[in-house]
Formats: structure tokens, sequence, C-alpha cells
């Protein structure tokens, strides 16, 4: 990797880090309403924790998992609303007039978007820590925690560019809200899998990937070390990442028209 | 006379443009249903938490969450409109050509309240189609609809109220968090009896619950805190009814 390459990507990032940090609504959102879900879903659903089965009797660490997957889905609307308002003002196109290289552009912008990831997960872990959630994976697990979420806002993050990179639209992105919406609802967000009642709604959570990101975080928080869930919740996370970069990069290619 | 020919247009070019555009006709409709079948759906098994006591079972609890939640946010979806009309100058025509102003606020209004029907009637029909359990008369179903009316009413004006003062698309956040807040510091997920700590006392000060406890006595066919909940609901409408009559005036003063 040249100097050369590593500068772009660097330039890049900052510009999408101070573009973000420039709109006070793109970051205080995406930290208060999951905060605020958070705090309103475990108080209301503290009772959950008294049904047979339930892994915890804190619905605050079981439910500490899913200000990630928020974030994330905030991260991905963030994303491609940038890079499409790009395409839209001509940016992109005038960028592609100088010696700068593709694939920068799109690492770049990656970059900013896990800036931003790796912030949510350290509000999360530190709001998670006061309000006296014990992670059962210790220290470890946080580090693991974190790590894991920045891979998940890398995957997210990749699926907000594609999209703007395919629509070339801001509106369009943002029109893909309620499809991520019903990923993250249709999840095991609420409720174990295995105590999710409605069968249809259980086989959906299941074939949800949305919902083995989730298990993979939760397992940390309220069961300790899980291989099955960190395998599931990894492999989950690892596969949505390449696929999501792997599209970005392809529409990227045919976006990026040079003269 | 005049106000209502106001009303009726602006009502008409509203309803007009919601039902021809997908964008803005289909999240009004497609949030309910979301909200719904993730909790009717994925909290089922709440109600064999010890303690929780409502005959119609969890589908019919959250319904009326979700009725009652649809037409809030039905008059804050109309809200947006209003600014939206207002950022883009149109609010400003407005405010030139109608000869009694009151009736553009009542034109935004009945607007709401026709849209927020049709919602209405599709989170009923999705939540009768699943099976949810009615146990109320037809007497009682029109004192959880009338509520409802109440509800929505009262989050248009509020909204109304937001969009005519500040006239930008940027005050959604503004319209849109008081309501969502006062929704979910209600007994959402569960009875206020199962509630505990600070979401308890919260909810228990919180006048929503009276209209959520009334409107779920209702469905389950035994009336609870009736006069109360339509005590709140009127309060709610008279206060914001003035409200969004000085936010028009604001506007007016702006030119």
């Amino acid at each position: 990797m040249s100097e050369r390459f590593v500068e772009q990507v660097g330039q890049l990032a900052r510009r999408s880090v101070v573009r973000t940090a420039r709109q006070p609504a793109n970051i205080v959102f995406p930290l208060v309403f999951p905060l605020l879900l958070l705090a309103v879903n475990s108080s209301g659903l503290q009772s959950a924790t008294h049904l047979p089965g339930f892994p915890t009797d804190s619905y605050l660490a079981f439910a500490l998992a899913v200000p990630f997957m928020q974030g994330a889905l905030f991260a991905t609307m963030n994303a491609g609303t940038d890079l499409a308002r790009d395409i839209q003002t001509g940016f992109l196109n005038r960028l592609a007039l100088t010696p700068m290289r593709g694939v920068a552009l799109l690492a770049g912008q990656l970059g900013g978007v896990m800036a931003m990831t790796a912030v949510q997960a350290a509000v999360w872990i530190i709001a998670g820590l006061i309000l006296g959630v014990h992670f059962a994976a210790g220290a470890g697990g946080i580090a693991v925690i974190f790590v894991f979420s920045l891979l998940i806002g890398l995957g997210f993050g990749a699926l907000g560019a594609f999209l703007a990179l395919r629509t070339g639209s801001g509106e369009a992105v943002q029109g893909m809200f309620p499809v991520f919406f019903v990923f993250l609802f249709i999840s095991s967000m609420a409720m174990p899998r295995n105590l999710i009642e409605i069968k249809w709604f259980q086989t959906a959570a299941t074939l949800n990937p949305v919902s083995y990101l989730i298990e993979g975080i939760r397992s940390l928080i309220v069961i300790g070390w899980d291989a099955e869930a960190l395998a599931l919740g990894f492999g989950t996370a690892l596969l949505i990442a390449a696929i999501a970069v792997s599209l970005a990069t392809f529409s990227l290619r045919t976006r990026l028209t040079r003269s | 006379m005049r106000t209502l020919s106001v009303a009726e247009g602006v009502a008409w070019r509203v309803l007009h443009n919601v039902f021809t555009n997908p964008s803005l006709l289909i999240p009004s409709l497609i949030f309910p249903l979301f909200f719904f079948t993730a909790f009717a759906g994925g909290l089922s098994r709440i109600d064999q938490v010890p303690g929780f006591d409502y005959p119609p079972g969890y589908t019919a609890f959250q319904f009326v969450f979700v009725l009652l939640q649809s037409a809030a946010f039905g008059g804050v979806f109309t809200g947006f409109g209003i600014a939206r009309d207002f950022e883009s100058g149109f609010g400003r025509r407005l405010l030139l050509s109608a000869p009694h102003r009151t009736g553009i606020v009542l034109g935004y209004v009945a607007a709401a309240l026709v849209r927020w029907l049709l919602t209405a009637a599709v989170v009923t029909a999705v939540a009768l189609l699943v099976g949810m359990q009615v146990g109320g008369g037809a007497v009682d179903l029109v004192g959880l609809y009338t509520l409802a009316v109440c509800l929505n009413l009262a989050a248009t004006l509020w909204a109304a109220g937001i969009a005519l003062r500040l006239r930008t698309m940027q005050a959604g956040p503004v319209m849109q968090m008081p309501v969502f807040l006062l929704l979910f510091f209600a007994p959402v997920y569960v009875p206020l009896a199962l509630l505990k700590g600070w979401i308890h006392n919260v909810a228990t000060y919180n006048p929503i619950t009276r209209v959520l406890e009334a409107g779920r006595g209702f469905l389950a066919g035994s009336p609870t805190e009736v006069g109360l909940a339509f005590a709140v609901t009127a309060a709610l409408v008279v206060g914001f009814s003035m409200w969004a009559l000085r936010g028009l005036r604001s506007a007016e003063r702006a030119g």
C-alpha cells in the first residue's frame, strides 16, 4: 500500500468525519435515540426476565446489544446520504479528474463511518457500565465488542455506500430505512429466539442475519465467552462486510467515469 | 362559511398529495404495522409474565398502543407537510390567498384525520386477520376510536403549532420527539402495575397512560378511567388548538 494511497484515504476519512461533526443532528440523534429506546425498553420490559428460560435477570444487560445495531443503521443512512450528496453535487465527478484512486474514496468514506461507529460503541459501553451492567466476558469481552461493532460498522457503512453509488440519490438511500428497520425489528432484538412464541416470527428471526449480530454482542454481555454465538456473529458480520464492500467497489467502478 | 371553504381546499390538496405520492403515504401505513408485528409478534410471551392480566391477550394489548401511536404520529407526519409547505414558500402564498386563515389550520387537521382513518383501517384489519380477540361491544369500540381521533387532533395541532412557528423541515425532531417520549413513557409493554422503578413513576403521571389504559379497557370490554382519559384528550385538543392558532399568528407576522 503506497504512502500516497494512505494519504488519500486519510484525507477523505477526515473529510467524512468533519462533515459529520459539522452537522450536530448526525451525531446527537444516532447517540441519543438508541439510548432513549434502551432506557424505555429496559425499564418497560424488565418483567420479561421473570419468564422461565430468560438468560439474565437484567433486561438492561439483555437489551444493551441493540443500540450497537441501531447505531449501525444510522451509520448506513448517514454514509449513504453523504456519498449520494457527493454524487448529486458533482463532487465525485470532480474527484474523478484528480489522480485519486477510486478505491481511496470508498476506503476514506468507510474510515469516516468506522470512526463514528467507534465513538458510538464507546458511548454504549460506557453507558452500560454507568448503568451497572456487568459484562460477563470481562474487559477482554468489552474489547471484542468494540472490534465487533467496528466490523458491523464497516459492513453497514459499505451497504450505505453501495446504495448511494447504485442510485445516486440521497432520497433513495433514506427510502431504504424502513427496509433495514424491518430487519432490526424481526430479529431477536427484544426476546431470545427460543422464547419467541409466534412460530413465523421465530423462523424469520432465525433466518435474519441481524439476530446473529445482536446475539454475538449479547453473549459477551450476558453469558461470557460463548464460542458458538461469537462464531455465528463474527461469521455473519464478516460475510455482510465482504459482500457489501464487494458490491460497493463494483458500483464505484461503474459510477466513477474517468476522462 | 369562508373558513370552511379554505379548510376544504387545504385538506383536499394535502390528501391529494398524500394519496398520490407513495413516499408520503407508505411510511404512515407501514410504521404502525412494523411496531404491531414486532411488539405483538416478538413479545407475545409477555402475557405469561406473573401478574399480567389482560383477557383479550397480548395482541389486543399491543393493538391499542399501536392504534394510539399511529393516531399521534399521523398528526406529526401532517406537521412535517405543513413545515414543507412553509419552507417551499407555498404556505406564504396560502396566507396571502386565504380570506379566513383559521381555515388553513382546520384544513390540515381535517386532512390529518382522514389520512389517519386509512391507517387505522389497515392496522385494525391486520390485527383482526392475525386473530386479535375483541372483548368490547360496539359502544366500547366507539370509545376506543374516539379517544384515538382526539389524540390525532391533539398531535396534529401540536405539530402544526411547531411547523407554523419554525416553518422549516428541520423542525421535524422538535415535533416528533416529545410525542415519542410521551407515548413510550406510558405502559407500552406491560400494564402499569408491572412496571418497576423510575418508569413506573413517570408512567403514573404521564397523561397518555390514562388514555392507553382507557383504550385497553374499551377493547377488553371493561372500561376503566374513561372520564379521566377523555378529560386528558379534550384538554390536549383545546390547549394545542390555542397553540396552533398562535402559531398561525406567528406565521402571519413573519409574512
